[in-house]
């Protein structure tokens, strides 16, 4: 066990885990924030997905003691009241079915946008790529993201 | 307009009382749902509830609240139903709030989410508990203004008298209504009067799912909550033989760990208690991380079962199912399928003379078609909540078919189906696979042994191979075409493990003079289940890319053959 100080959404947390626990159970467990889903542990689905200082990182492999001083950005975190451009475009196009794998896509999109505000259609394809959704939301996700991107540049 | 019985219903209807204090109902739920609400909207909630019905309740201000029956997993029914009731009730969409009701199979009668039913078996009673409640608010109106009911109308949640000048929002006339007797029938608008079905409306959990709000199964959470993962055989044909959980105990943040057994002696199993793993060892402890790290030092002893027939009582009446011995594999299956798919399988339809029109063709066009065993892989792992404390339990899991497991978690525990509470949660997908809700059973036993609250999780990997899978199928298809190409034959073998996938009486059969249907099946210790209708989805892209083919090879279009209809 170690005791661990965290920036996360803005805020800090003290935790006290042993080092080589997963940011995803963190999150889940000790800090109650379940917005960031379990789909697969092995890096491999996208649902994990967060920011670390801005960047896009799976939470289930990156292990607690590899955050330092990082910022970490959880969907609760994205924005204060669902107004990011990219759950804006989630809204209006109305994304989800299920649901479960929808943060990990905006968190993908968010980070991916905050680096190519003019994606064209296959950059998005490539971007979104890893995030896996088993209800096939696919194609309002791509919708979305070209939405958001359009906001986000006025 | 549809005059409609409401005695079907009645049922699932509570009696429309006043409750104290005039008729102030604020539920745990409706507290728990203002949590992250701003405060303007919570000043906008109202200071007092009226239930009319089972699925409804309105307030002092006219917000209505709807209960929606069924459990979601995506297809958002917690939308389309609400707004059945709301259509016939006859409000402002942007007035009302959507409650997931709990299990509860007297108030919300038969709440399967799955088989393509939710809409088409909500359909009639959702509107009939919309129509009620408007006209018991219309049945207030008119006593209190002392006016025939039949010149009582309503727009957008207000009544109006048009001759006195008389209106009311439904919150004024919500108390007055509750204490009335739910009418013994009801007219149900036509379909050109509809205002809300028909229109595209936003999912109304769009906005906590893209703010991550807790929401799903695997987000439930109370205090003092364990987290349970079970070990499962490494194959199917496998079951418990011995655990030495020394070393897993020993480690951070572990309780405990017991075997279960998912059912008791002589329980007779009904169609979704679907179970290969019925005796199991959980390991529960603090948090998901540590008790996935001990789960590995587990030492558990397996041993292959010994083959058993049995006995289910499913939908379609009681069927035997014989589950054989030993451990299975691609190779083996593989083998017996081309044995089987070799030899003439058994006769289930044949008309006319398909033999003799194969030996007279001009040409036989063949095919075959196959599926492998598939995984559901619902984006969000099994799991369940269960606190068993003495006689009660309380579950709150991801679930498609509630009512069907409460007899396997009553027997199981030994506690009266009475005393078991259900919140159904939403789930992160289902496809089929959590109608067969073992691992709510599973999560029961686990609590009641570790007198706990637990959350059981599996992990994908548990997931992915503790399947009830769609099944292996496949199909050769046999076509004879004459020297004019028409067809004149047609033959279908078809088999799969367990089952086959023929449906014998199915078009094309009827519509050819020479046809032929055979079958075969391959008995397997493998546990499958319900995804996307497995037989029928199988079979008609067969018989679809099979049709399409001949008619290539026939060198015509596939309408113009000349079917005997
Ligand atoms: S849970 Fe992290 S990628 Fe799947
Ligand atoms: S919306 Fe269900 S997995 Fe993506």
């Amino acid at each position: 066990m170690a005791t661990f100080n965290l920036k996360i959404n803005g805020k800090t947390q003290e935790v006290d885990v042993n080092p080589n626990t997963p940011m995803l159970w963190v999150l889940r467990d000790h800090l109650k924030l379940v917005g960031t889903k379990y789909g697969c542990g092995i890096a491999q689905c996208g649902a994990c997905t967060v920011h670390l200082d801005g960047v896009a990182v799976r939470a289930c492999m990156t292990t607690i003691s590899a955050v330092g001083n990082q910022e970490v950005t959880t969907i609760e975190g994205l924005s204060e009241n669902a107004d990011h451009p990219v759950q804006k475009a989630w809204l209006e196009v109305d994304v989800p079915q299920c649901g479960y794998c929808q943060a990990g896509q905006i968190m993908t999109a968010a980070a991916f946008l905050e680096k190519n505000s003019n994606p064209s259609d296959s950059e998005i394809e490539m971007a979104m790529n890893g995030n896996i959704c088993r209800c096939g939301t696919y194609t309002r996700i791509k919708k979305a993201v070209k939405i958001a991107a359009k906001t986000a540049n006025v | 307009m549809t005059l409609i019985k409401t005695s079907i219903g009645r049922r699932s209807f509570l009696k429309s009382t006043a409750l104290a204090g005039g008729g102030m109902m604020l539920g745990f739920n409706w507290l728990a749902s203002c949590k992250g609400k701003t405060e303007e909207e919570i000043l906008a909630m109202p200071k007092e509830w009226f239930e009319i019905n089972s699925y409804l309740k309105i307030g002092d201000n006219g917000v209505v609240t709807i209960y929606t029956p069924n459990p979601e997993f995506g297809q958002n029914i917690r939308t389309s139903m609400p707004m059945l009731v709301a259509e016939e009730l006859d409000v402002d969409w942007e007035n009302v709030i959507v409650e997931q009701a709990p299990y509860h199979a007297e108030k919300y009668g038969f709440q399967f989410t799955g088989g393509s039913q939710g809409i088409r078996a909500r359909w009639e009673p959702l509107r009939m508990a919309g129509a009620s409640a408007r006209q018991m608010l219309r049945e207030a109106a008119a006593q209190t203004w002392q006016v025939p009911l039949e010149e009582i109308t309503t727009v957008d949640g207000v009544l109006h008298h048009k001759t006195t000048k008389n209106s009311a929002g439904y919150g004024e006339m919500a108390s007055a209504a509750a204490k009335l007797t739910v009418p013994e029938e009801v007219q149900l608008k036509e379909v050109k009067d509809f205002k809300i079905i028909g229109k595209s409306r936003k999912n109304v959990d769009a906005k906590d799912i893209v703010r991550g709000k807790p929401m799903f199964g695997s987000d439930y959470r109370t205090e003092g909550m364990l987290i349970a993962m079970i070990e499962h055989p490494p194959a199917f044909g496998m079951t418990l033989e011995s655990v030495d959980d020394a070393e897993a105990k020993a480690m951070p943040g572990i309780k405990d760990v017991v075997t279960i057994k998912s059912f008791k002696e002589g329980f007779e199993k009904g169609g979704f208690d679907t179970n290969a793993f019925p005796e199991l060892v959980a390991i529960v402890g603090n948090s998901s991380w540590e008790v996935m790290q001990a789960k590995k030092k587990l030492k558990v002893a397996w041993k292959p079962i010994t083959g058993y027939s049995e006995t289910i009582a499913g939908f379609r009446g009681k069927e035997t199912k014989n589950i054989p011995a030993g451990l299975e594999s691609t190779t083996t299956h593989q083998t017996k399928m081309a044995e089987l798919a070799g030899k003439p399988g058994k006769i289930v339809r044949k008309d006319g003379t398909p033999e003799a029109a194969f030996k007279n063709a001009a040409k036989i066009i063949e095919s075959s078609y196959s599926a492998p065993f598939l995984a559901h892989n619902s984006m969000e792992p099994l799991n369940a909540f269960a606190h068993v404390e003495g006689d009660k339990v309380k579950i709150a899991a991801p679930i498609q078919i509630p009512s069907l497991i409460i007899p396997t978690l009553a027997s199981s525990l030994g506690i009266p189906a009475e005393n078991i509470d259900m919140e159904l949660p939403r789930m992160g997908g289902g496809f089929g696979r959590k109608a067969y809700a073992h691992y709510v059973v599973e999560a029961a036993l686990i609590s009641q042994k570790v007198n706990a609250p637990i959350k059981l999780m599996y992990t994908r990997e548990d997931d992915m191979t503790n399947g009830i899978y769609r099944p292996t199928y496949q199909a050769t298809y046999r076509a004879a075409l004459d020297e004019h190409n028409n067809l004149t034959a047609l033959h279908i073998k078809a088999g799969g493990i367990p089952e086959s996938p023929l449906f014998a009486n199915r078009f094309p059969a009827g519509a050819l003079d020479n046809y032929m249907a055979q079958e075969w099946s391959i008995d397997s210790n493998i546990t499958i289940g319900a995804f996307r209708a497995p037989r029928s989805n199988f079979m008609a892209g067969a018989e679809q890319s099979f049709l399409d083919e001949v008619a290539e090879a026939a060198g015509r279009i596939l309408f113009n053959f000349d079917w005997t209809y």
